[in-house]
């Protein structure tokens, strides 16, 4: 086990260095745009890419930006937009706005995805089943642009339960109950699609579990249906459901750009998005590094979690 | 030894031979033989959701394919003065449904400048008074039914002497008024109503910022306000003439219709009417129009088509490059397995987002932006389908008829093209199929994000319009609606006839949703 997490982690390094090598070398392929005259961060903003060799050869700039995010976590300054600002900073300030909203999300949708995967397993074939697994196809194929703009239309113009922007935080702080209601459409938007997706899969394996051999020799030896079902079943069943869970909620971190657009949430993804509309290289680097490592987390931190939920499951054995 | 049966013996004469005088052979089977993919559609005619699915893809398609030939708009037709029009449909519009109108509450003055615009060309744009209020500090509201194609009302056009000239031609031929009088208040510092041109009626107040409140005579009407000359044929108008302008009381001061100016003449024009001269067709848009006066149901279909391409092109090549990459590495297996699927995986991990993005930025400039699209889809489009045939391959490779094709001298093309490919191809098909509906949804987010840029006179796509409706969703929602509509019954359409295709050709994967 101890050898495949290493194995895997190496690897996931190796994976990581090729992509932002080959990134790299297409970012400066491009065209440097100039700074933007803005008063004494220009000088800062010069200072910096001297110090970064923007004149030397392809190859010494890799390596001093090598050196310099290896060794000091530098991933440079904001040339186009949040001027001379430590690029990482930035990031780290937008990254709680991300994280809240798909956190919501995710806890709105872990119980009722659930709930309805388990209830329409129990109830396979019958019209209950029918109707969540005709809802769970249309929900599932529907994007999640188009939830957002029914939930912005409905709740935030007709209705007007919610603000339409997402609260700043000069005005409310961040756990505070209006911050989670200026949130709640991009949050409901987000749900849906991972609410159809837990229940499709949970009804899946659930139904699956149901059927086998273990689950009539609990029937009789005594249990009755309910006491069946949640010692076995969904026990077993969620060998395979929990891995999803942990990896959405690694996934929290990449967000949504699109909904963040739409809410305007000033989180990562509006900064990506940013960064590419106003070309700003240093920003777009490191998102891009910070994407591709979630990207390849997660999947490793969902194939170990077999490992520790079921030991069954025996990790890097060749099948 | 006790059971032996007695042989008696027979003749030599007796024996002969059967069937000496016919030939003997396998009847002819009578019905037709059941191949894969025969099977494959008696399966797959059964789901009846897949079907419908289907029908509803090739109406789409239809829709997509046929509409921008047909249509009398094209994607780069745009009217200045038919913007965020509502949809509204010819045939439905009498009875009061899907006729380019909605609610709008209205002070009096609002109430007036409506029910003006009816007045003249007996087109009334407001349909219907549904009721009226007055609040508390003693304003009256009314809820009125308008018209947003006759709402716009008038306009000012400055014609050349010779457009001018057609115009009355046109007038004379047709018995349409076109052309309506100038007014007494024409000024074009006025703010509302087309800079001035709706005003023809007499104001309480002509000032530039006007309300529109009009000066009303004792029976209710409007009082006109028209320019008046003693020429009757000012600005060579010769053409049809609005009821009671017979000369006025002295038989001598007629409606002005044109006024020259340096290029030729400004004259007031009904729009409804002047935009059928000149374009030959009533303004009628099934599905409104947007900001930009462009005609949404012709965008949708142009958009959709070009989603559509680069959906199919992409699955068609990335169901050859994937399938060929993941037959080599499935077949070969050990080293020649391991070192591709490290490529494949390296290039499986670096975000879409961020390949479609560095495609744009290198290459939108030199061989354009859909061709880099579809650049940035097939770099690392093909890896899931490379992954499932290299699963197919190594299910199949092993089994015994590979083994016995290959002891009798099979070399590698013939067994993985004649062997194994046909064994598999209903994995892979489904694989590609469900490419398409994936292709299209990030196609729609990434030009909605505005990373690709499709802004193009004459191209569209179907996330732009989302991102152009985005900020008229609360006044005009209809300019989203229908892409967003269309999207979702495309995207809901493809999802059940992937599942239909799947267990059409799996039978044993029936029912495992994934």
């Amino acid at each position: 086990m101890g050898k495949y997490i290493v194995k895997r982690i190496f690897l996931m390094f190796l994976t990581l260095f090729i992509i932002m090598t080959m990134c790299f070398i297409l970012i400066k392929m491009l065209p440097l745009p100039a700074i933007r005259e803005m008063g004494r961060d220009v000088n800062l903003i010069l200072a910096k890419r001297e110090q970064m060799g923007y004149n030397k050869p392809l190859l010494v700039q890799y390596f001093l930006f090598l050196k310099s995010v290896v060794l000091y976590w530098d991933w440079g300054v904001g040339e186009q937009m949040y001027e001379a600002l430590n690029v990482w900073d930035v990031l780290l300030q937008k990254l709680p706005y991300t994280v809240t909203v798909n956190l919501y999300s995710i806890l709105l949708a872990i119980p009722l995805g659930l709930g309805f995967g388990i209830y329409s397993a129990l109830k396979k074939n019958k019209w209950q089943d029918h109707i969540v697994s005709t809802l769970v196809v249309v929900f599932i194929s529907v994007p999640s642009y188009v939830y957002a703009f029914i939930v912005q239309y409905l709740f935030c113009y007709k209705l007007g339960w919610f603000p339409l922007t997402v609260e700043s935080l000069d005005n409310v702080s961040f756990f505070s109950l209006g911050m989670a209601r200026s949130m709640m459409p991009a949050v409901l938007s987000l749900s849906f699609g991972v609410i159809a997706g837990l229940t499709r899969y949970t009804r899946a394996e659930l139904s699956e579990v149901l059927t086998s051999d273990f689950m009539l020799l609990a029937r009789t030896k005594g249990l009755t249906k309910a006491q069946a079902t949640y010692h076995h079943a969904l026990r077993n069943a969620m060998v395979v459901i929990l891995p999803m869970i942990i990896g959405e909620f690694i996934g929290i971190m990449g967000g949504s750009l699109i909904i963040e657009k739409i809410f305007s949430i000033p989180g990562v993804g509006n900064l990506y998005l940013n960064s590419i509309g106003v070309r700003d290289y240093n920003f777009f680097m490191a998102l891009t590094v910070f994407y591709t490592f979630i990207g390849l987390a997660s999947g490793i931190i969902i194939d170990i979690s077999y490992g520790f939920i079921d030991p069954r499951i025996r990790m890097g054995s060749r099948k | 030894m006790n059971n032996e049966m007695k042989i008696p013996s027979f003749p030599k004469e007796k024996f002969g031979f059967a069937n000496k005088n016919e030939r003997i052979h396998d009847v002819k089977f009578e019905t037709k033989p059941i191949g894969y993919f025969k099977d494959a559609w008696l399966r797959f005619r059964k789901n009846k959701s897949a079907v419908v699915a289907t029908v509803l893809i090739i109406f789409l398609l239809l829709f997509a394919l046929i509409v921008p030939f047909v249509s009398n708009y094209t994607v780069s037709f745009r009217d200045g003065y038919y913007k965020t029009v509502l949809p509204k449909n010819a045939t439905l519009a009498p009875l009061g449904i899907w006729n380019g109108a909605k609610v709008q509450r209205e002070t009096q003055a609002g109430y007036d400048y409506y029910r003006s615009i009816g007045v003249e060309t007996g087109r009334p744009a407001v349909l219907e008074v549904k009721s009226q209020s007055v609040d508390a500090n003693g304003i009256r509201y009314y809820s009125l039914v308008v018209d947003s194609y006759i709402k716009v009302g008038y306009t000012y056009v400055n014609l050349t002497e010779d457009e001018f000239r057609r115009l009355q031609d046109y007038q004379d031929s047709t018995g349409i008024q076109v052309i309506y009088p100038l007014q007494k208040t024409y000024r074009t510092n006025y703010v509302m109503g087309n800079m001035g041109a709706n005003f023809w009626y007499l104001l309480q107040d002509d000032g530039a910022t006007t309300n529109g409140l009009a000066v009303l005579d004792e029976n209710g009407n409007f009082i006109p306000n028209y320019l008046t000359t003693a020429n009757k044929q000012q600005a060579d108008y010769t053409s049809l003439r609005l009821q009671g302008d017979n000369g006025g009381e002295d038989g001598n001061t007629w409606f002005v219709y044109g006024q020259r100016n340096q290029s030729g003449y400004k004259a007031r024009v009904d729009y409804y009417e002047y935009f059928k001269y000149k374009n030959n067709f009533e303004p009628v848009f099934l599905f409104g129009t947007n900001i930009y006066g462009q005609d949404i149901f012709t965008c949708l279909a142009a958009g959709a088509r070009l989603s559509f391409l680069l959906a199919i092109s992409v699955s068609l090549i990335n169901f050859f490059i994937g399938g060929l990459y993941g037959a080599i590495e499935g077949y070969y297996g050990g080293a020649i397995d391991i070192t591709m699927e490290r490529i494949s995986d390296v290039l499986a991990s670096v975000p879409f987002i961020v390949v479609a993005t560095l495609f744009q930025m290198h290459l939108a400039d030199k061989v354009g932006v859909l061709v880099s699209l579809l650049f940035a889809f097939v770099l690392t489009g093909w890896v899931s389908m490379a992954a499932r045939v290299r699963m197919q391959f190594y299910r199949f490779k092993r089994q015994e008829y590979i083994l016995s094709a290959r002891t009798l001298g099979a070399n590698d093309r013939r067994l993985i093209f004649k062997h194994i490919y046909p064994n598999a191809i209903g994995t892979i098909i489904t694989a590609a199929v469900l490419t398409i509906p994936g292709v299209i949804f990030t196609e729609s987010i990434l030009s909605y994000l505005n990373i690709v840029h499709f802004e193009t006179s004459s191209l569209t796509s179907i996330g732009t319009m989302l991102a152009n409706g985005q900020g008229y969703l609360s006044t005009f929602p209809h300019i989203i609606l229908f892409p967003a509509m269309f999207i979702s019954i495309l995207m809901i359409s493809f999802n059940l006839f992937g599942n239909g295709l799947r267990d059409a050709f799996n039978p044993s994967l029936r029912g495992a949703d994934e």
